[in-house]
């Protein structure tokens, strides 16, 4: 029951196939790179306003959180519905700083201070907290949640998926916690109003680092930053597919027992997998909270945690390109919906969720993979034929 | 602590757990025998409760004479619907992905999606209440300080039912003797003649009439909204996979744990913080015994 059986990967007698399938994937994906490359730095800026803009950096910080699901999902095996505790870490961590930084400097902050004869911010002042928590204390500095930022989902998720993938929980078992993990930390959130924000989250920032976030040129920056640093993780995520560690954890997805059985420690490789997918969902969230301004719970629940699987299993959960135009799709399909016919929006998404995982179950990367392999097996080698046939057989 | 606030901090315990052991007893076997992820599970129970109100409002229309059996009514009818809407759902989706659990899994989400939607749509995107049946109003008051309400016991007598008739079935009858067969090995259950398809579909719509069961018989206790369902489904699947799935037993004893646990821990903290901490020490409990607290020593 604990092995997922990723359908669609070829039958494991058909080499020939899945050599030919090789090239075109890495023909594909060096290819959807560039184009995406070229829409997201280019094309993008070039025809949207700063509010247009802005959506599509949005849609880019959850794709943060889409890569790393095809890093654990489709090469790893795991089905994390917990993406979005990852993500909130990095977005309240982001967060908690600009709070404090906008609290300490400009005018309505220290008029508000002066009111309530303390400079907290402002939703624990209305929360009658009397003084600032330790924990929200380092987060003064820039030097700390920059870092805090990367590490701490890190070693967090290194820690918890370590423990739980010695012990052999996987699969199944494992989604579950995840799941629960993320209902935990909605609760809390939810329910700590003083020191958290509660449902409203934080948000009304003004500054980073003395810059204000306001103005459209800063905007523009901040997409460029986003997109850079998305590209980035895409082109690590390639890297370490392609090391013999990338192997390892593709061998450990198909056949687990027989990797331990060769000397290797799977829960080693997998959790060290799913800590870079949580450090890259945290970025995301950090990004997200700068450029939308707010951190909220509504993010880090359930509905969203599940909502960012579905971003890479439209793309195709073994294309890591695929996830980023899988998030900027049905990102934008949301807001289409939102903004026409809101109560369409649940149909849509759910009936998203049942096609993919029926009739598209790599994706639109799977989709296009098939149609270019029709087309060069009815014009060119006969050997792709061939392989192709002796895979359909199987 | 005085004996009273004892006895009723006990009592709600055991109210918890009843509720829970309603929840998880369908899920147990949809999940814990047939190892299906249904994450529309919640969503049944939903359905179940909106059975049973529309049950209630016919009754008040067209025959407010008997207002006092419509539960009976409603609960039985509960059951039908959503059994019949789970043997459809196994047959229309289920069964393309019993060796994919994880895709069932996010399939399953899906639907729970488009149904909260519908119940959104055409029933109503408010909470909808049922009226109380006049002999569930009250509490039987035991002595000056124990007042026991009444809709809580009847949940009690029901939950209890409902296991015991669950056992039967499973662990008296013939059908129960082929469910076992199938999910313990299908392979030779089938070479012994049993139409394992059919069992499937047989299970499965069983078990989603429990979610039926437990969804109207919540409306005594809660009003139901289209998101009731997703408020309850973490909850559930914590309940089985904390007893140990495959086993009956074990769910029942980890619905009673965690309601003991629910009980006492919202007297101390509150509401919200009881729960996520149930939580944690769940996932905390699964770390030293992944296969579930009851699970069965068996080598794999």
């Amino acid at each position: 029951m604990s092995r997922n059986q990723v359908s669609g990967s070829p039958g494991t007698g058909a080499r020939a196939a899945l050599a030919s399938l090789r090239q075109n994937r890495s023909f594909l994906e060096k290819y959807s790179f560039v184009i995406l490359c070229v829409l997201i730095l280019v094309a993008l800026p070039l025809t949207f306003d700063t509010f247009r803009l802005g959506l599509a950096a949005k849609f880019l910080s959850l794709g943060f959180c889409a890569v790393g699901i095809v890093l654990i999902w489709g090469y790893g095996g795991i089905l994390s519905l917990g993406q979005g505790v990852f993500f909130g870490l990095g977005s309240y961590m982001m967060a908690m700083f600009l709070k404090l930084e906008s609290t300490n400097s400009g005018s309505s902050a220290q008029a508000l201070s002066s009111f309530f004869g303390s400079n907290l911010p402002d939703f624990m002042a209305w929360n009658s907290v009397e003084e600032l928590p330790w924990w929200w204390e380092p987060f003064h500095s820039v030097w700390f949640t920059l870092p805090a930022i990367v590490l701490l989902p890190a070693v967090f998720a290194f820690i918890l998926a370590y423990a739980n993938f010695r012990k052999r929980v996987g699969g199944v078992y494992f989604s579950i916690i995840t799941l629960a993990l993320s209902a935990i930390m909605s609760i809390v959130i939810i329910g700590q109003q003083g020191v958290t924000g509660g449902v409203n989250g934080i948000n009304d920032f003004r500054t980073f680092l003395g810059i204000d976030l306001d103005t459209d040129e800063v905007k523009r920056y901040m997409y460029f930053i986003t997109c850079g640093l998305l590209l980035a993780s895409v082109l690590i995520g390639r890297f370490i597919l392609r090391s013999r560690l990338g192997k390892v954890l593709v061998a450990i997805r198909d056949r687990e027992d027989r990797v331990r059985f060769s000397g290797y420690d799977p829960a080693l490789f997998k959790a060290f997998i799913f800590a870079i997918a949580a450090v890259f969902s945290s970025i995301g969230g950090a990004l997200f909270t700068i450029q939308v301004g707010l951190a909220s719970p509504s993010l880090v629940s359930i509905v969203p945690s599940v909502e960012m699987v579905i971003y890479a299993a439209v793309g195709g959960r073994l294309s890591l390109v695929g996830a980023v135009y899988g998030a900027v799709l049905v990102g934008s399909a949301k807001t289409f919906f939102s903004e026409n016919f809101v109560e369409y929006w649940m149909y849509f998404i759910g009936v998203l969720f049942i096609v993919v995982v029926m009739f598209l179950p790599d994706g639109l990367a799977g989709l296009l993979q098939r149609l270019q392999s029709r087309k060069s097996a009815s014009g060119s080698t006969t050997e792709t034929r061939l392989a192709n046939e002796s895979g359909g057989a199987k | 602590m005085t004996f009273d606030v004892f006895a009723m901090q006990a009592f709600t315990g055991l109210s918890i757990f009843t509720i829970l052991m309603l929840m998880a007893l369908g899920l147990a076997i949809v999940f814990g025998l047939m190892g299906v992820i249904n994450m529309a599970h919640g969503e049944l129970m939903a359905m179940g409760a909106y059975v049973n109100f529309g049950t209630a409002v016919f009754f008040q229309t067209y025959a407010p004479g008997l207002m006092d059996i419509y539960v009976f009514v409603g609960l039985i009818l509960a059951f039908i619907v959503t059994s019949l809407f789970g043997y459809a759902l196994e047959r229309g989706l289920i069964r393309f992905l019993y060796r994919r659990p994880l895709d069932t899994l996010l399939a399953t989400w899906g639907l729970s999606l488009v149904l909260q939607q519908i119940f959104r749509q055409f029933i109503s995107s408010k909470e909808v209440e049922v009226p109380t049946v006049s002999w569930l109003k009250g509490a039987w008051q035991v002595t000056e300080g124990i007042a026991l309400p009444w809709s809580r016991l009847y949940i009690i007598v029901l939950a209890i039912v409902t296991a015991a008739v669950v056992y039967a079935i499973l662990f008296k009858t013939r059908s129960g003797l082929r469910i076992r067969a199938v999910t313990q090995n299908r392979v030779m259950a089938g070479a012994a003649g049993i139409n394992t398809t059919k069992v499937d579909a047989y299970t499965f719509a069983f078990g989603c009439g429990l979610a039926g069961i437990a969804g109207s018989s919540f409306t005594m206790l809660a009003s139901t909204g289209p998101t009731t369902g997703q408020q309850y489904i973490v909850d559930t699947f914590i309940v089985v996979v904390f007893g140990g799935v495959e086993s009956l037993l074990g769910t029942i004893s980890s619905a009673f744990i965690i309601g003991q646990m629910q009980s006492w821990f919202e007297f101390n903290l509150s509401g919200s913080m009881a729960r996520a901490s149930i939580l944690l020490l769940v996932i905390v409990v699964l770390y030293f015994r992944p296969n579930g607290l009851f699970a069965a020593k068996v080598r794999r």
